[in-house]
């Protein structure tokens, strides 16, 4: 795993001791909020609802064990004991107070860690497949290339006051567990002629104009990736629309102009930029990429799984759903439910933090991930091993065994904590899991993404779960909205409207009535809800929500 | 007629901690939202949001929120300020804690 250079040590410790001082200047009155807040935004403090909120990056979604602990840390010390992991791979604490913020970015930075440029107009934390280095369908591991990026954006002059935010995704395996079509940059890479590269994708987004990315080159080789970025940051930086937030966003940019006109720019700005990267560059991504040389993995029999598997009916069910398929023999890829039925998405105890990083330490070769699905994965660990990391998952109500059911929801912070927000998401995930658990439905029902937003902004990812539900204000009472259909994979699809939204009190018996209509209407057992809604259409959920009500307004 | 002008606390968060505040009549900043001073006039709310935009030192985020006028003091009319009166539903880790 990456180490901090020098360089990236003493450029974090700068900028937290310029922090420090600017965070004395606004407590001692000399200077103005609206004089600060640039600046802490440059450090990912943000003021909530209730409290001041910070972002923390956590890069490609990869901790160590050692890393997960400061987490713990920091929850314990600098807030109320918990840690809110979110859809790009940060977490955010939401009570720390302003004057203690320097000393958590001074703990943060003890384990080469920090909140730079996760907020405000720049390139934020770039993002990665949560399998990547273990999944058995990679290509290519994406974090060297996430390192890379990180390091070429991170302070990058010309892209700190850009026309909004700007967010990258990088995978490298075949299925998109990094949701790539809807970013700003989106890179699969890949091999052409056994050179590696990366299509590249821009444009996509959700948000208030939800937009799926276009190829705007099908392979960039490696060694002109970082020159290519910045063509396409700079293009877009000098196109933008900064008249008007809501279309200042690349996808807006791409849309107005056309992708081969965008294309066409981006060429002539690589022609002219290509000759200043002399291959620096590249002596760089291999040192990075030897540091993420594959962990040694043992050979070893996985009998102990084999045995534990047939006799115990709670480890067979979290196996079932909890384990991927690793690309190392007698390994598997583990994800660590935050989704307890009935708790909120994506929250983690300080205590369960030291959980998981002890067993990351113990049994996973030192690595954890957070997935942009609010949850942790040990991505390499032996199937022997399995058993006992399930034994003590149990013991501190992490092995929900519900990975890609119904309960397993997205849901952004909504109106519980964002400042943003226009309705809650919390306890409408809460109350959708609480209520599929009662009625021991959700793995009869299979695979089944619910994601909430609690705004228009869509951090829920709501547009692209099979069941999104976006909390609105309507009038000053709760509503949400329901859209189905919509698919986060490499078949990335937006949902449809359902029609009018639902109360509060509505909701969670619409989304029953939609689950009970699949039921209802699938083939078999094997048709999922997405294939299922794909065959049929909007028109028996549509009967199943409204009623005769929906056929009237169809005949009128 | 004019418009009736709906009443008003002044609100904000406190500058170190973040905590949601109400100002007083007697020039406070409150946690607590049945002592917020209740503005009923225009004039006088222009006023008072004026004094305490100046008090940069001591809050962040200062906006007048609409309430509503009722035996036990202000209410909020709209359900964010509700949740920013009272804390988040997920946890008692707001101003529900205390109260
Ligand atoms: S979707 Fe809206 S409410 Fe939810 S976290 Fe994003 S900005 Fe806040």
């Amino acid at each position: 795993m990456y180490s901090y250079t020098d360089f990236d040590a003493a450029f974090v410790a700068e900028r937290n001791r310029q922090f420090r001082a600017q965070v004395a200047r606004r407590i001692d009155g000399s200077l103005t909020e609206d004089e600060f807040k640039p600046f802490r935004l440059m450090n990912g403090v943000y003021l909530q609802l209730h409290a001041y909120m910070l972002r923390v990056a956590i890069p490609y979604g990869t901790l160590r064990a050692e890393q997960m602990e400061m987490l713990a840390h920091l929850a314990e010390t600098w807030d109320k004991g918990y840690g809110h992991f979110t859809t790009r791979q940060n977490i955010q604490y939401n009570w720390p107070t302003l004057g203690d913020i320097p000393e958590m970015l001074d703990a943060l930075a003890s384990v080469e860690m920090h909140a730079i440029q996760t907020s405000g107009n720049t390139i934020r934390n770039v993002t990665a497949d949560h399998f990547a280095g273990a999944a058995a369908d990679e290509i290519a591991d994406p974090r060297p290339v996430a390192e890379l990026i990180r390091q070429w954006s991170t302070d990058h002059p010309e892209f700190q006051a850009l026309p909004r935010k700007f967010k990258v995704a990088v995978t490298g395996a075949q299925a998109d567990r990094a949701v790539i079509r809807a970013h700003d940059i989106g890179l699969r890479l890949h091999e052409q002629n056994g050179d590696l590269g990366a299509e590249v994708i821009v444009g996509g987004g959700l948000g208030r104009t939800p937009m799926i990315g276009k190829t705007i080159a099908d392979h960039v080789s490696l060694d002109d990736l970082p020159a290519y970025l910045e063509a396409v940051v700079s293009v877009w930086n000098l196109l933008g629309r900064r008249d008007n937030k809501y279309k200042a966003r690349i996808k807006i940019t791409v849309h107005e102009h056309g992708i081969d006109e965008i294309r066409a720019r981006v060429e002539d700005r690589f022609a002219l930029i290509r000759p200043t990267f002399t291959g620096a560059h590249m002596d760089l991504y291999e040192e990075i990429r030897a540091q993420f040389a594959p962990p040694g993995f043992r050979n070893a029999p996985t009998d102990a799984f084999d045995t534990a598997y047939a006799a115990d009916p709670v480890f067979r069910a979290w196996a079932d759903t909890n384990l991927s398929a690793h690309k190392a023999p007698g390994y598997a890829i583990a994800q660590i439910s935050l989704k307890a039925h009935g708790a909120t998405p994506g929250d983690a105890s300080a205590e369960q933090m030291r959980v998981m990083a002890r067993i990351a330490r113990a049994y996973g070769h030192d690595e954890l991930r957070i997935s942009h699905e609010q949850n942790v994965v040990l991505p390499h660990v032996h199937k022997s091993d399995l058993p006992e990391i399930h034994a003590i998952l149990k013991a501190h109500g992490l092995a929900t065994a519900n990975i890609g059911l119904i309960s397993d929801i997205i849901a952004c912070p909504g109106m519980d904590y964002c400042a943003l927000a226009t309705a809650r998401s919390i306890p409408i995930a809460q109350q959708i899991a609480t209520r599929f658990d009662e009625l021991k439905l959700e793995h009869d029902v299979g695979d089944l993404k619910i994601k909430i937003s609690g705004c228009i902004n869509a951090c829920g990812h709501h547009h692209v779960g099979h069941i999104g539900i976006l909390g609105l204000d309507r009038a000053g009472v709760e509503n949400y909205q329901v859209t189905l259909g919509g698919d986060h994979t490499e078949t990335l699809a937006l949902g449809d409207r359902t029609g009018p939204g639902f109360s509060a009190e509505e909701i969670v018996p619409a989304i029953e009535r939609i689950v009970t209509a699949y039921l209802n209407h699938r083939e078999n057992a094997e048709e999922s809800f997405l294939q299922a809604y794909r065959r049929l259409g909007m028109e028996p959920f549509k009967q199943a929500l409204y009623g005769d009500a929906a056929k009237r307004s169809q005949a009128a | 007629m004019p418009r009736a002008f709906t009443p008003k606390v002044i609100t904000a968060n406190a500058l170190i901690s973040g905590e949601v505040v109400y100002l007083t009549a007697d020039d406070r900043w409150s946690p607590h939202l049945p002592q917020a001073e209740l503005l009923t006039d225009e004039a006088h709310a222009q006023l008072r949001l004026v004094e305490a935009n100046a008090r940069q030192s001591e809050v962040v985020g200062v906006y007048l929120a609409d309430m509503a006028s009722t035996d036990h003091g202000p209410e909020p009319t709209h359900f964010r300020e509700d949740f920013r009166r009272r804390g988040p539903s997920n946890y008692d880790h707001g101003k529900q804690a205390v109260l």
